[in-house]
């Protein structure tokens, strides 16, 4: 199918202000979006009221209104632009939530404005949880059992049927209390009965829960010609019960066989038709018990997103360009593929390294905020890294931080030559490999030097037993680094670097000056090689020159 | 332990064994899908094949007792980046090394995956060696040289089952299907199950007559190793089956009808072995995402247009991908509708072969009543 040529002027909601939980990912997808759409000939209108976004330069949008993102000053701008269509889906919530409420007003009818990428019903069809659970029982799909009450007993007998733990979710609170778990009855009792006095209507959700399965995400991509692709796979790292936007995840997706994984494709090429997002990219949830494999839905982002954006960089495929393109009419048949140029963007990427994407937090300038994760997002940014082991891209990504650590340092031990491991520094370990928190992955390193075993770290984090194996190489790696410190031969040197050491890093476990390991590596030929990011695992010559390091020749 | 991957053009890679012990000879090509490791290994079409997977880090989620593709594995050796010393998954059974180790399959870890990718990529497939005996690069090139190869080699007859046997079988259903095994995947038996069709499997030599008898509705011609060129006695067998009854080819069972049809086949430069390739059907303008695995093609101007139409279509490199009798209920596709592994888009052609099987024998009871 051609472009749409019925369209002339479309208007793009940017994401405004920067807040944890929404960074400048959408600034890059939104940019996107204006470059190509400008290219393909429309006018675009945006409107953002962020001045320190590349979407505000002058040159990037026909017309651009810094104004505050609200209903009312969108409609004014819709009033005065008269545009054609609206693009919602590339400016995050903030956008998303606008266009719901210009629908709302009547805007976008009174002015003749068509959504593309999603529709308003699409939008709710996502947004709003009654609706998702409706439409995902509707195509079979498994969620979190759940079911409401407005008494007491009510309660009592729902969570008799689900089993323990639950989460207990009050409706329409006051200042917004959030939810509560549930590990027994005795505290259900107390919860519900609290849940159901705050609620303004005296109601509360009950739901299973879901914490410390295993979490994955799938970005998908759907044309108007119902032609859908899988662009990336991601596996987090934290199991369910931290945010998504505070936990280290990974792509591709790691422990899941071929049969879970095309059963996990299955359903989100499923949900984004039931959904009804008609093109463009959407970020689907899904949590996995990782003892009898059950697998359920945890919701859907019928928009692109963070993840959106991590997925592209991951994997080469501009996801908000080709959602652009496909907003106004092409299918991913028609679209080349930027990177090998010769093959159509209507595949899914096969990549050969592994990506790890940390998050940054920042709690060292808030001395009284609470650093304990949850579902509450509290990162503020993020790192990614890559190469051709977790090991290395993890390290890589932890060293990207910029928090003074050079790959997986230890944060107890000052010596590890002479660690003393005693009851009050195993007592920290323990409580804060239990307690989710922004340094647990050092901890997690450090409870490997104090000797835990994998089953102990497991039992304690939930995190699945092939992420922590690989943590523990990194960590016997540094062992017989200083076991062997005056005798390194190039077998080892070599594994530490495949293993994502930094110089520094060796330097520190080596009691050497950064220069002398590099020297070391220099004479024994351990030298950097720079790998291509291609989309295709180099099946098909790729013509975008975009690299990362690795320690493989 | 220390093992060799050495390539006919005189490629050396060193790397560590994590598998059988002793010397392997095939032609080395690559595949890149990310996960499916098992189904990739129990798959009988790589049969005289050694496999380097493009995907990194392998062994993560280890082997189970369900996801194998045929009895045991057939590929002559396997190739990888890193091997996972532990295996997470709540259906794993087995490390991929000790099930490697005990079918006597060799595997090499630590390779520079893709440094060998796109040397075959550039080069072509060749054939290689791995060895963990012999460490002088000069005498393992000299044995990769000499090793068959692929071209003019029947290796259907080293993989099909040896007799005869029903796979499923129940009253209730209304069809039969007789498998000619060339190397036959499990999933297409399962396929077939699912769509509640009575399956028996035959081994590749069965002749067309002995498949007759059997009085099925329809036959369904497998995937399978090697050159199609060289399984003369099974081209044969399906020639005279055509027009007597439906058919439906899989991969070699494509490329085997092709050559039934009088057409050509000819060795792609590497081969197409992935579960990422858009195939477009022609009829419909419908994209699927298909598991792919094979390294020879069929000349679609080789065959005769008036009575063959291409309905598949690779998007990457526009080669064939499927194609059917214009008047006769014969259809097959170069790429796997059985996935396993890869995406199930293409699983609706297992339903047309089922329709065709409906309309074929309406046609027939009408006749005789």
């Amino acid at each position: 199918m051609p472009k749409r040529t019925d369209l002339k002027k479309i208007l793009i909601i940017g994401s405004g202000p920067i807040v944890i939980g929404q960074a400048c990912e959408f600034d890059y997808s939104g940019t996107q979006a204006c470059k190509v759409l400008k290219q393909e000939g429309y006018k675009v209108i945006l409107v953002n009221s962020n001045p320190a976004t590349i979407m505000t330069d002058p040159e990037v949008a026909d017309r651009t209104y810094i104004e505050p993102i609200t209903a009312e000053m969108v409609e004014k701008i819709i009033a005065k632009e008269r545009p054609d269509a609206l693009l919602p889906t590339l400016g995050g919530q903030t956008a998303l939530n606008t266009t719901v409420e210009l629908d709302k007003k009547g805007v976008l009818k009174k002015y003749k404005v068509e959504t593309i990428g999603a529709n308003i019903k699409a939008i709710k069809k996502g947004e709003d949880r009654k609706l998702f659970k409706a439409a995902m029982k509707k195509i079979g799909l498994d969620l979190p059992k759940s079911d409401q009450a407005d008494n007491l007993n009510e309660a009592i007998s729902i969570a008799k049927k689900i089993g323990f733990p639950l989460i207990i979710r009050p409706s329409f609170t006051m200042g917004g209390a959030g939810g509560s778990i549930a590990y027994n009855l005795d505290e259900f009792k107390l919860l519900a009965k609290r849940g159901l006095e705050s609620s303004m209507i005296s109601e509360i959700l009950v739901e299973e829960s879901v914490i410390g399965w295993k979490e994955f995400e799938l970005e998908v991509m759907r044309d108007l010609k119902d032609n859908v692709v899988i662009i990336c796979s991601i596996e987090n790292f934290d199991p369910m019960g931290i945010h998504t936007g505070d936990s280290i995840t990974v792509a591709p997706i790691q422990t899941l066989t071929d049969k879970e994984y095309q059963l996990m494709r299955d359903a989100a090429l499923a949900c984004i038709r039931e959904i009804g997002v008609e093109t463009g990219g959407s970020n689907i949830q899904f949590a996995i018990n990782p003892e009898t494999g059950r697998m359920v839905v945890i919701e859907m982002n019928p928009r692109v997103s963070r993840s959106s954006a991590l997925a592209s960089k991951a994997t080469g495929f501009p996801i908000a360009k080709i959602a652009a393109k496909l907003a106004v009419g092409y299918t991913l048949d028609e679209i080349p593929n930027d990177i090998t140029k010769s093959t159509p963007a209507c595949f899914e990427p096969a990549i050969d390294y592994c990506v790890v994407k940390v998050p940054r937090f920042t709690f060292e300038k808030f001395a009284l905020a609470d650093n304990t994760l949850g579902i509450s997002m509290k990162s503020v940014g993020e790192a990614m890294a890559i190469g051709r082991t977790f090991k290395e891209a993890l390290q890589k990504g932890l060293r990207s931080l910029e928090i003074k650590k050079f790959g997986l340092e230890s944060i107890v031990f000052n010596n590890l030559e002479d660690m003393r491991i005693e009851k009050e520094i195993l007592d920290k370990i323990y409580q804060k490999l239990k307690q989710p928190n922004a340094e647990r992955i050092f901890y997690i390193g450090d409870a490997f030097r104090a000797k835990l075993d994998i089953e102990a770290i497991h039992d304690l984090t939930k995190i699945d037993r092939w992420f922590l194996h690989n943590i523990k190489e990194i960590i016997d790696c540094e062992r017989e680094l200083i076991e062997n410190k005056n005798n390194i031969t190039h077998e080892l040197l070599r594994r530490a670097k495949e293993y994502g050491f930094s110089d520094r890093q060796l330097a520190k476990i080596l009691s050497l000056d950064e220069t002398v390991v590099y020297d070391l590596r220099k004479s024994m030929n351990i030298t950097v090689d720079f790998k291509l990011v291609d989309t295709c695992a180099a099946e098909f010559k790729a013509h975008t020159p975009y690299f990362y390091s690795t320690y493989e020749k | 332990m220390q093992a060799y991957l050495v390539l006919e053009d005189g490629t050396i890679f060193k790397g560590r064994s994590f598998g059988a012990s002793g010397e392997a000879l095939g032609e080395v090509v690559f595949n890149t899908s990310m996960a499916g490791y098992q189904e990739i290994i129990t798959d009988p079409s790589y049969s005289g094949q050694i496999v380097a997977m493009t995907y990194p880090l392998i062994g993560n989620y280890g082997i189970n007792h369900e996801d194998a593709e045929s009895r045991k594995p057939f590929l002559e050796g396997f190739v990888v980046k890193e091997y996972s010393k532990l295996a997470s998954n709540w259906r794993k059974d087995q490390d991929l090394g000790d099930y490697l180790k005990e079918n006597n399959i060799l595997a090499i870890e630590g390779i520079d995956t893709r440094a060998l990718t796109l040397h075959i990529r550039e080069k072509g497939a060749m054939k290689a060696i791995l060895s963990t005996l012999d460490s002088s690069e000069q005498s393992l090139v000299t044995k990769a040289k000499k090793s068959r190869g692929l071209m003019g080699l029947d290796l259907v007859k080293e993989v099909t089952i040896p007799k005869k046997y029903v796979y499923w079988q129940s009253k209730e259903n209304k069809y039969k299907v007789v498998v000619l095994d060339c190397g036959v995947k499990l999933n297409i038996l399962r396929e077939l199950k699912r769509l509640k069709c009575n399956v028996t499997v035959v081994p590749a030599w069965t002749t067309y007559q002995e498949i007759l008898k059997e009085n099925p509705d329809g036959v369904l011609l497998s995937n399978g190793p090697g050159d199609p060129a060289a399984v003369g006695y099974v081209i044969k067998t399906v020639a005279n089956l055509i027009g007597r009854l439906p058919i439906f080819g899989i991969c070699l069972g494509h490329q085997m009808l092709g050559l039934a049809f009088g057409g050509k086949t000819y060795k792609l430069k590497f081969g197409h072995h992935g579960a990422n390739h858009p195939v477009k059907d022609l009829r419909t303008g419908k994209i699927s995402i298909t598991s792919q695995n094979h390294g020879f093609c069929v000349s679609i101007d080789s065959l005769n247009k008036k009575n063959i139409e291409l309905t598949h279509l690779n998007l990457n490199d526009e080669t064939s991908e499927g194609l059917r009798h214009k008047k006769l209920p014969v259809f097959s596709v170069q790429f796997h509708p059985e996935a396993s592994p890869g995406p199930h888009d293409a699983q609706y052609l297992f339903a047309e072969f089922l329709k065709l099987m409906q309309k074929s024998k309406k046609i027939k009871y009408a006749k005789t009543h």
